[in-house]
């Protein structure tokens, strides 16, 4: 439909949907059966679906699309021809290979961060012995609830201070601090039986080698919920980097298309902007359609991300 | 280990009996110190970082709410609860607040009906439910800058799709940039689209684990589909609703990216966070107010996840 590879179905939904005991009994290729299962079942599902996808598949059209073909009160649907000219636009009006580029050193630099002080956190509030181990956690949990935007300002006047601003590590600083993944890996570890720990403690493995040779190894799916969801922050990450850069060579691609939107005004921009948002959303959509059972699981299990 | 998809709300983590097995004792042994420095060398990268950027902000936003400072200057007026008085004493306080009130309430709303909605249709007993599934969850994931721009360019006044039905219809496209209240709607539409997405997963797990029998027994009863959604649905998928009704909120309160990516000026969409941002870090540098604003902000945050928590904690004492 679009240019989105199919969803490959989820193994975690179930696969037969039990049947409902209210259904009227009727012959199963009567009339009215056919109508029901269409206007009840396939039609909510396909505006649905239609309501999303439409808007996403006019971004990927229209991005191949000349100036003459926007600025016209006569709209086609189709682009005239592929051409990627607004993607050449896009990348000589303002630097987007180096959006692109900072977008990911930030994301895979700031994920794989995250992921490992939430790996060693969790770890260590599950099984290492500590006073005031819950304590830490309650902190942890309320840090959780604490909204990334109230803290926009205090942490601008603290990283420009200590010279972050426009660099790489200035963005990714303030957000390496993960309470989101120690919370939810801590809930998992707790599932892990104890039984295998301490053969292992008896065999003398150190906490380093349970953490790396049992408990990471058996923890992969949560942990791979974790980074996916990171990384779908970090991409998408809009205030923090609109704040702490205001020049071309450290913006993410979130703040270079706030840049080109400045500079392609116009309505004849309107091509170059769309080529703009395939650029960051596509990667997205991409790893989204992959792997959507985990980063799924991973947004709807806590009740603030981040 | 393939976690459930959307919890239920009261979910607590399973917990193996006995676990953590061994009970520490309270003796300072080499093995407890080298426990305690195990743990510090593993927890407290971590731990800092969230002092520092989290709980520390929290405070010095407060602190910064009592000077009368523009941003980038050395020198600062201690005015003490001057910020908040000019916020609740102009007119700046029924703008943003009626502003952010109607923000939340509406994409709220929307999400939350449009959600259950789109969830009974995914609850259908056809196929292909799976894929419909992902796809109306994907724009929650999606950058909202980019989503912002795709729909900046469908309402687009002169050339965007949305203009070019109406003109089909004989119709003037509406000034969606330029008049402060259409700004509004069309941001809050933006905001149901790409959020009603989650709410429908989240009500579509509700949904599938409602008791079957109850529903069947109702149904022997002579209940048609209506009625037993109406009498028994709704109230079994109220600790969902309530929920969502707490995140949603929590994330319509922080709404940040579409506003700024599709009404650049405010005009119209100034909610709390929006003008918090635009005070420090638009044309005013007023660090001061805007500080106020953030803390105007948290106090109203914190008192919805307090709620929370005392619904939950009831919860866990009367069930």
């Amino acid at each position: 439909m679009t240019s989105l590879s199919p969803v490959s179905p989820d193994p975690a939904a179930p696969a037969v949907a039990p049947p409902d005991p209210g259904l009227r009994r009727d012959q199963p290729f009567s009339r009215r059966n056919l109508i029901q299962t269409v206007v009840g079942g396939y039609l909510p599902l396909l505006v649905a679906t239609l309501v999303v996808f439409l808007p996403l598949l006019w971004m990927v059209l229209s991005s191949f699309k000349q100036s003459g073909e926007i600025v016209t009160t006569d709209l086609k649907i189709l682009p005239e021809s592929l051409n990627l000219e607004n993607y050449g636009t896009a990348m000589t009006t303002v630097p987007f290979g180096q959006f692109f580029l900072n977008s990911t050193i930030v994301t895979l630099a700031g994920a794989t961060i995250k992921v490992l002080l939430a790996i060693l956190t969790a770890y260590a509030l599950v099984f290492v012995r500590f006073p005031f181990r819950n304590f830490i956690f309650l902190l942890i949990l309320v840090a959780l609830m604490v909204p990334p935007q109230v803290s926009i300002l205090p942490n601008f006047i603290l990283i420009a201070g200590i010279g972050g601003k426009n660099t790489l590590w200035g963005i990714i600083l303030p957000g390496l601090g993960t309470a989101f993944g120690t919370f939810l890996l801590r809930q998992h570890f707790r599932t892990l039986p104890a039984s295998i720990l301490e053969s292992a403690e008896m065999d003398g493995a150190g906490h380093w080698r349970r953490l790396w040779q049992i408990v990471v190894p058996v923890s992969v799916p949560s942990i791979a919920t974790v980074a996916l969801v990171t990384i779908v922050t970090e991409w998408n990450d809009y205030i923090w980097p609109l704040i702490i850069t205001d020049r071309p060579e450290t913006m993410t691609l979130p703040v270079g298309l706030t840049l080109l939107q400045n500079n392609e005004s116009n309505a004849a921009g309107w091509g170059v902007l769309m080529a703009g948002a395939v650029l960051v959303i596509v990667p997205i959509l991409i790893i989204f359609a992959a792997l959507q059972r985990y980063i799924v699981a991973g947004l709807t299990q806590g009740s603030v991300t981040g | 280990m393939t976690r459930q998809l959307a919890p239920h709300p009261n979910a607590k983590p399973k917990r193996p009996p006995g676990h953590p097995a061994k009970v520490p004792r309270r003796r300072w042994t080499a093995r407890s110190r080298r426990d305690f420095l195990v743990f510090l060398a593993m927890a407290l990268p971590n731990l800092v970082l969230i002092a520092v950027f989290t709980y520390r902000p929290l405070f010095s936003n407060m602190y910064y709410s009592t000077l009368d400072w523009t941003l980038g200057s050395p020198t600062a007026t201690v005015v003490g609860f001057s910020n908040y008085v000019t916020f609740f004493t102009s007119n700046d306080a029924p703008k943003v607040l009626g502003t952010t009130a109607v923000f939340t309430v509406v994409t709220v709303g929307g999400s939350m009906v449009l959600g259950l909605l789109v969830a009974l249709a995914l609850n259908a007993k056809v196929r292909g439910t799976t894929f419909a599934r992902s796809a109306v969850f994907a724009p929650y994931v999606l950058s909202g800058v980019g989503v912002g721009l795709v729909w900046l360019f469908i309402f687009d006044p002169g050339y965007g799709v949305l203009a070019w039905l109406l003109r089909g219809l004989g119709q003037q496209s509406p000034q969606w940039i330029n008049d402060p209240q259409l700004s509004l709607v069309m941001v809050i539409l933006v905001y149901v689209w790409k959020n009603l997405g989650y709410c429908a997963v989240v009500y579509l797990a509700g949904l599938q684990s409602l008791p079957q029998d109850v529903m069947e027994a109702a149904s022997l009863d002579g209940a048609n589909g209506f009625r037993r959604f109406v009498s028994i649905s709704l109230p079994l998928l109220s600790p969902t609703t309530f929920f969502l009704l707490i995140t949603t909120m929590l994330s319509s309160l922080q709404a940040f990216d579409l506003i700024r990516i599709m009404t650049p000026l405010g005009t119209g969409t100034s909610t709390l966070i929006y003008e918090a941002y635009l005070q420090a870090f638009g044309a005013y540098n007023r660090a001061g107010y805007s500080a106020a604003i953030s803390v105007v902000l948290f106090a109203i945050l914190l008192v919805i996840t307090v709620l929370q928590l005392r619904f939950v904690e009831r919860k866990v004492h009367y069930s």
